[in-house]
């Protein structure tokens, strides 16, 4: 659906003081990595990654940072907004495989999606690795340890909880650990950790899939806003999930970004 | 069969990216041409960047394509950048396209982006959706048309084409008009006035409330458009509105177009779009004994 759904919004959940999921009754019928554009009428719409979707509801993970996200904070339970969606491509669910997912920021939620499906549909196994500033911020690390054959690798830059650093120290080790099995390393955050992690794919030669966010103004592959370099491909169309080789061919990648108006920002 | 010459500027075929689909930045045209347009414009520029206005700026169904982007762009000097790297890494024919509030500044704009490598300049006189900041568009005033065009001519070589609006009633005279000022081709046209509804939002879904409308909707108007427009002028016209399909293209030839624009069928049929028309016309042009695009443009006029 290309144009807003008003949908009421049934429950919102606290996941940590900053983030709460905000949750619909709706089959969206989604792969983990897709994102839906959320309308709220006079304000704005934006994308926002799809972090639980179970056919009968699906939820939304969200930080409060600015004009929109705010205000959508403000909204309760019965409000409604306009969601358009799904779009984008989605991370690959396989059997066989040791995946370890990297997460940072609100990209736990769309990772998190994936490792329920992986644990729900295939025999492989999953490293979840997710990263924040201290033990109280970390997101899914209760949702994730309920998996079977899913295990929770933390890491605090305050050292509150797990691996005193960034998640990505940790990365060599786990892929090390699972030497002889097929592994696909996944990753949803900040760029500059998803670069570290392509990086980590690349000197191990494993597998990588990347979601790799720009401005997005449609959704549907017609602005031209979230097109990268040099090859011109749509985030939201192409991406946001791209494998390692294309990630590979985007100079663009952990460099610079486009704003709104289309000038170039360097990280 | 598909080669194209207006204004002694070759184009591999007729069809060109419209402006503000894609085509903010050099590797978006780029990938563009790869996909098989014969030339491309870039996303209309003004002096300083420009954000644009709140989402929703677009929605499309099955009949229409709405708009109201606000005429987003990253400004002047960072757009040239753009054309200057379009063309280091493509050959393909590039237009222009530029916006401004005033003659003077449409004139000044001109000048600035003449040392960009553009093979054509495309005036956009014609957004209908940024009435607040711009008051109503210069494509409904002859006289706007004319001191625009004169100004900007007078200030660089680069062919120029006027952008014009299927909202104004007499559009083939305004071209004229355009043309009498000095204008080397006309684009016809931008998006017709419109606007669509949430009834459960109860309020217009696009932010700006107005919009322009495009897409299948759009194509008897634009098409109508483009044959007034051919029976008054001897200048080329980019037919533009509504294209999606190859006998859509050959219509608008038929009607009179050199070139044909292409846009919202990116969304309807995908980025690849124009490769898919190449191939549509070339069936059609086999089945139909056309050699050329010469031998049947504007061939739907002078019948009896
Ligand atoms: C494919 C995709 C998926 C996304 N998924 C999610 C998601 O699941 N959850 C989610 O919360 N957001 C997600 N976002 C980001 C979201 O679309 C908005 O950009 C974000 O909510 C900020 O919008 P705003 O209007 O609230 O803030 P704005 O008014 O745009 O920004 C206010 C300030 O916050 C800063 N800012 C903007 N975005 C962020 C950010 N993400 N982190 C820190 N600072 C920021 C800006 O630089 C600015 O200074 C996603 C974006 C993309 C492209
Ligand atoms: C999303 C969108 C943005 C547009 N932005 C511009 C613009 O910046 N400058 C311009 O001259 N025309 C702009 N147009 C108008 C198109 O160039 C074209 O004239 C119109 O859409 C009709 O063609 P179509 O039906 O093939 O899309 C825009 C159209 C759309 C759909």
């Amino acid at each position: 659906m290309h144009i807003p759904q008003m949908l009421s919004i049934k429950k919102i959940t606290d996941e940590n003081p900053f983030v709460k999921t905000f949750w619909f009754n709706y089959n969206l019928n989604s792969q983990p990595g897709q994102f839906v554009m959320l309308w709220i009428p006079g304000i704005d719409q934006k994308p926002f990654s799809i972090a639980y979707d179970d056919s009968a509801e699906f939820g939304l993970t969200i930080f409060a940072v600015g004009s929109l996200s705010k205000k959508l904070f403000e909204l309760r339970v019965g409000d409604r907004v306009g969601i358009s969606g799904p779009y984008g491509t989605a991370f690959s669910i396989q059997n066989d495989t040791h995946y370890i997912t990297v997460a940072g920021g609100y990209g736990a939620g769309p990772l998190g999606l994936l490792t329920e499906r992986l644990a729900a549909t295939t025999n492989s196994t999953v490293d979840f690795c997710v990263g924040a500033r201290s033990a109280d911020l970390l997101l899914f690390k209760d949702r994730m340890a309920k998996l079977p054959h899913t295990t929770v690798q933390v890491a605090t830059n305050d050292g509150s909880a797990g691996h005193t650093g960034f998640i990505t120290d940790i990365l060599s080790g786990l892929i090390q650990k699972s030497h002889g099995k097929k592994i696909i390393l996944a990753t949803c955050g900040p760029e500059l950790m998803e670069k570290k992690v392509l990086d980590c794919a690349n000197k191990n030669n494993v597998d990588c899939e990347v979601s790799i966010e720009r401005f997005m103004k449609c959704g549907f592959g017609v602005c031209g806003q979230c097109c990268v370099d040099p090859l011109g491909l749509r985030m939201c169309m192409e991406g946001p999930v791209v494998n390692r080789a294309t990630a590979n061919s985007i100079s663009e990648f952990g460099n610079y970004h486009r704003d709104k108006s289309g000038a170039k920002i360097y990280y | 069969m598909l080669k194209t010459s207006c204004l002694n500027i070759p184009f591999a075929n007729p069809l060109v990216l419209a402006s503000g689909i894609l085509g903010v930045t050099a590797a978006s045209m780029h990938k563009i041409i790869r996909d098989g347009a014969g030339g491309v414009t870039v996303k209309s520029i003004s002096k300083a960047p420009r954000t644009g206005h709140p989402n929703p700026t677009m929605m499309g169904n099955d009949t229409y394509f709405l708009n109201a982007v606000g005429l987003s762009n990253p400004g002047i000097e960072n757009g040239i950048a753009e054309l200057i790297q379009f063309k280091k890494i493509c050959p393909a024919p590039l237009i222009g396209s530029i916006f401004a509030g005033t003659a003077d500044e449409f004139a000044e704009l001109a000048e600035l982006i003449a040392v960009a490598p553009i093979d054509i300049l495309e005036l956009d006189l014609s957004c209908p959706n940024v009435g607040r900041e711009f008051g109503e568009p210069f494509a409904y005033s002859a006289s706007a048309i004319g001191r625009i065009t004169r100004e900007t001519k007078a200030k660089v070589k680069v062919p120029i084409s006027i952008k014009l609006s299927p909202n104004a009633w007499n559009i083939a005279e305004l071209a004229k008009m355009a043309e009498a000022a000095g204008a080397d081709a006309i684009t016809a046209v931008n998006t017709v006035s419109g606007m669509a509804i949430d009834v459960r939002a109860r309020r217009p879904i696009l932010h700006n409330k107005q919009g322009g409308v495009s897409g299948p909707a759009l194509f008897p108007i634009a098409l109508k458009c483009v044959y007034d427009i051919y029976e008054a002028v001897k200048i080329p016209i980019i037919g533009t509105g509504g294209v999606m399909t190859g006998e859509d293209a050959l219509k608008m030839i038929m009607a009179g177009a050199t070139l044909v624009g292409v846009g919202s069928a990116v969304y309807y049929r995908g980025a690849d779009v124009f490769g898919k028309i190449v191939a549509e016309m070339t069936e059609i042009m086999k089945q139909e004994n056309i050699g050329s695009l010469d031998e049947i443009r504007g061939v739907a006029h002078g019948i009896m």
